[in-house]
């Protein structure tokens, strides 16, 4: 059925359409014979989370509305909202800051208060698909084990969704008329990063505080909180209420941010593209302080371009927000250090074997993303390659540009463990340098030239690549966690380990000239 | 650390050289270009123009044929011969997250040049530029215009003998484009080498010494204006004839598409 062009629905079509593409480009990687393996392998995930689903949550099915249950529900919700907020106020910033169809759109003769009403929307539908098929299988498992009340569960996904995208747009334009458009971007960005882990940072560092664990369970079913925690008849439990089946309960949730999202797109819609020129007009060039009084500092071609690669990644939002996600996941572990120092009687070393993994899992991670930004994230490829510097010095000097960061970021927490136990930091000395090293390799062998801004984009290029990362930073994690026990039986998940690098490199492309 | 190398008659001499893609991009093409001159090279859109200079500048490695820069062999030491040249496109290589004057001492950096005489190199060439009140902003605001001086005067900061220049005009306004012109004027003026490809024609018949048209990865055509048009000989003719105007004063552009009709009736 064709819409009217100009109506509501007829730029949903046309944003749906452009959304759908998008989507597919993303799992396909721009390949459409692809398409039958993404979705085997969709397919696939799907059934393995179900059983996920089941081992995890299956017990649960049956559970009544006291107030331990409805504590842990409404946790296990925030925790989804916020990241839900987090990922919407990504979307809202794009929406403002690309350039890709706003002038189009800005000028055409169209109502764009229409247009942007139906972005909005767009925000709001995209987050409750992308939620669902990660809570989908949950919630079957739960309406299989436990019954059709659970499917209320649905309908609050969708609530949350509305109310998220509700809160993200009026948090961005709050930002936006409080701190201007040219902070807002990176302000936004990085408090989307901050908002998303902040949840289960804090009632890591508050079970670390109150029970010297890593575990958020502690905390949630302590008596402190249950004794802390409203009535059972609270309307703060209308979202759990509403996920364990209660009708009205969700009946109100759906209501209260429907109207939420609705209010937000009466009131932005209409200034959405004042806000988007805005945004276009803030450009205006950041100033940098000239060091050393403007006078040029004393270098060899490798010290200028670690320098470069340090002041790149410093200026980049994007790897800011990304570190300061690194940065904040730490923070547990270094609280858990911190009360390990203070705490002479010794109660806290089988918690350190916790802290190795953390501490060589994050290294590893940071590693990737800082080694694609330094090897493929070149903006000006030609001009290094036609330097009068060999190629086997370019990337010399880059690897050092993306150790010196994770040396810079990691020494002090390794520090502060080598004074508590010098074993483990010691083991966590030498996963941080295997993990960053092996990240980084994977980077270099499946390196394809990109700009800097395509960060978000990095995991598509290659799939073996992200994969590889991935395993390959859990697999020494796992490796430092055992060899922090007993060296000799780390030599197993060890060779595992290598055994994913190593494939890796076998399936890396090769160059194919001489 | 400073690298003196003699002065020698031909700042490039390309011989046989050949890259292949798919298809044959350059077919075995002999080109060689004197010192201080300024010589364009121009073709219709996948001659093998920007793949040629591409190899030239050390960003490809041909399949075969052989290439000295200033007496360098660019193939055995592409080290030593990079260090007598610099290399812009049309996408100027410039960071938006560093300034111009960042930029220049990193480009310093990277050819090695003394402080000492890359920053009031770089000073004078900012000026020059008029990039002088925006020398300590990011280059992220900048226009194309902005950023192609600035990616200039990175190409200049080592005072390179030869300049390899592949279509440095497109998208500049009529005032950047001047600026660039005179730039690229003053340092063949200064003894410097330029090779440039270009489609806007009439840059390339005002500005360069010598022309080489290029077609199917072969050099066709080489020489003056007038060396052309009399290559371009029956062909030009008609092509003028069709334009009711008279061989003798025929434009670059008469000679070269008859030129190209010519080579194209050959293959």
């Amino acid at each position: 059925m064709m819409s009217a062009p100009g109506t509501a629905v007829w730029f949903a079509r046309h944003e749906w359409r452009l959304a759908w593409r998008d989507w597919l480009a993303m799992m396909t990687a721009g390949r459409r014979e692809r398409l039958r393996r993404v979705v085997i392998a969709i397919a696939i995930f799907v059934i393995f989370m179900h059983f996920v689903a089941y081992w995890t949550v299956g017990r649960y099915a049956n559970a009544v509305p006291d107030k331990a249950t409805l504590v842990t529900i409404s946790a296990s919700v925030l925790l989804s909202w916020l990241l839900m907020i987090s990922q919407a106020m990504e979307s809202t910033t794009r929406a403002f800051y690309s350039r890709s169809d706003l002038d189009l759109i800005l000028a055409s003769p169209t109502a764009v208060e229409k247009v942007f009403a139906v972005r909005i929307a767009t925000v709001a539908v995209s987050m409750a698909m992308m939620a669902l098929p990660l809570a989908g299988p949950f919630i079957d498992v739960l309406i299989v084990c436990g019954g059709w009340r659970w499917i209320g569960a649905y309908g609050l996904i969708v609530a949350m969704s509305a109310a998220a995208t509700a809160l993200a747009v009026g948090f961005t334009v709050a930002l936006f008329r409080l701190i201007g458009p040219k902070r807002t971007r990176f302000v936004a960005q990085v408090v989307a990063a901050v908002i998303g882990a902040a949840f289960v940072i804090g009632l890591q560092v508050a079970a670390i505080l109150s029970y010297g664990t890593l575990s958020r369970v502690s905390v949630l079913q302590s008596q402190a909180v249950l004794a802390l925690a409203p009535d059972a008849g609270s309307f703060i439990w209308w979202p759990a209420r509403a996920a364990l089946g209660d009708g009205w309960a969700l009946s109100g949730v759906l209501a209260l941010s429907f109207a939420l999202l609705a209010a937000v797109i009466a009131v932005v819609a209409p200034r959405f593209g004042e806000y988007a020129i805005s945004a276009a007009s803030a450009g205006g060039a950041a100033v940098s302080r000239p060091g050393h009084g403007g006078a040029f500092q004393s270098t060899s071609p490798q010290r200028a371009l670690r320098r470069k690669e340090w002041t790149l990644l410093r200026r980049d939002p994007w790897l800011v927000s990304q570190t300061l996600m690194q940065m904040l996941y730490l923070i547990p572990p270094a609280v858990l250090l911190w009360r390990g120092l203070d705490n002479s009687h010794g109660g806290y070393s089988g918690a350190y074997l916790l802290l190795v993994p953390v501490l060589v899992m994050a290294a590893g991670q940071l590693a990737g993303g800082l080694a694609w930004l330094a090897i493929s994230g070149e903006d000006a490829p030609d001009l290094v390659a036609s330097a009068p510097v060999p190629p086997r010095f370019v990337v010399r000097a880059k690897i050092e540009a993306v150790l010196g960061v994770i040396a810079i970021v990691f020494a002090p927490l390794v520090a502060g463990l080598a004074l508590v136990s010098p074993w483990h930091a010691l083991v966590t000395i030498g996963g941080i340098g295997i993990a960053a090293a092996a990240a980084t390799s994977i980077q270099l062998w499946f390196r394809s030239q990109a700009k800097r801004s395509q960060f978000r984009r990095r995991q598509v290029s290659s799939r073996v690549a992200t994969f590889a990362e991935a395993f390959s930073s859990i697999g020494w994690a796992a490796t430092a966690a055992v060899a922090a026990a007993n060296l000799w039986l780390a030599i197993a998940p060890g060779l595992m380990t290598i055994a994913v690098v190593t494939g890796a490199w076998c399936m890396s492309p090769r160059p194919r000239h001489a | 650390m400073q690298h003196v190398v003699p002065p020698v008659p031909f700042a490039l001499e390309v011989c046989g050289l050949v890259k292949r893609f798919d298809r044959p991009a350059v077919d075995g093409l002999d080109l060689t270009v004197r010192a201080g001159e300024f010589y364009a090279l121009v073709g219709p859109n996948g001659a093998g123009k920007t793949t040629t200079l591409r190899m030239i500048a050390g960003l490809l490695r041909p399949d075969a044929g052989t290439i000295r820069v200033c007496g360098i062999d660019a193939l055995e030491d592409p080290v030593a011969a990079k260090r007598v040249m610099a290399w812009i496109s049309d996408e100027p290589m410039i960071y938006d997250k560093l300034s111009p004057q960042e930029y220049l001492e990193f480009v310093a950096g990277l050819w090695s040049i003394a402080p000492e005489l890359a920053a009031p190199r770089a000073h004078g060439l900012l000026h020059w530029l008029d990039l002088l009140p925006h020398a300590h902003e990011r280059c992220e605001g900048f226009s194309k215009g902005m950023r192609q001086k600035v990616a200039l005067a990175g190409a200049l900061i080592h005072e390179p003998r030869l300049i390899i220049l592949d279509e440095p005009l497109t998208g500049l306004d009529a005032g950047s484009a001047r600026q660039v012109k005179r730039v690229l004027r003053e340092r063949v003026r200064a003894g410097g080498t330029i090779i440039m490809t270009t489609h806007i024609l009439e840059v390339a018949e005002r500005m360069a010494d010598r022309i080489g048209v290029i077609a199917h990865g072969k050099l066709i055509a080489e020489g003056t204006l007038e060396e052309l048009r009399r290559q371009a000989g029956k062909g030009l003719d008609q092509t003028v004839a069709k334009n009711a105007g008279a061989s003798v004063g025929a434009s670059l552009e008469d000679t070269f598409l008859a030129l190209v009709a010519e080579e194209a009736e050959a293959a």
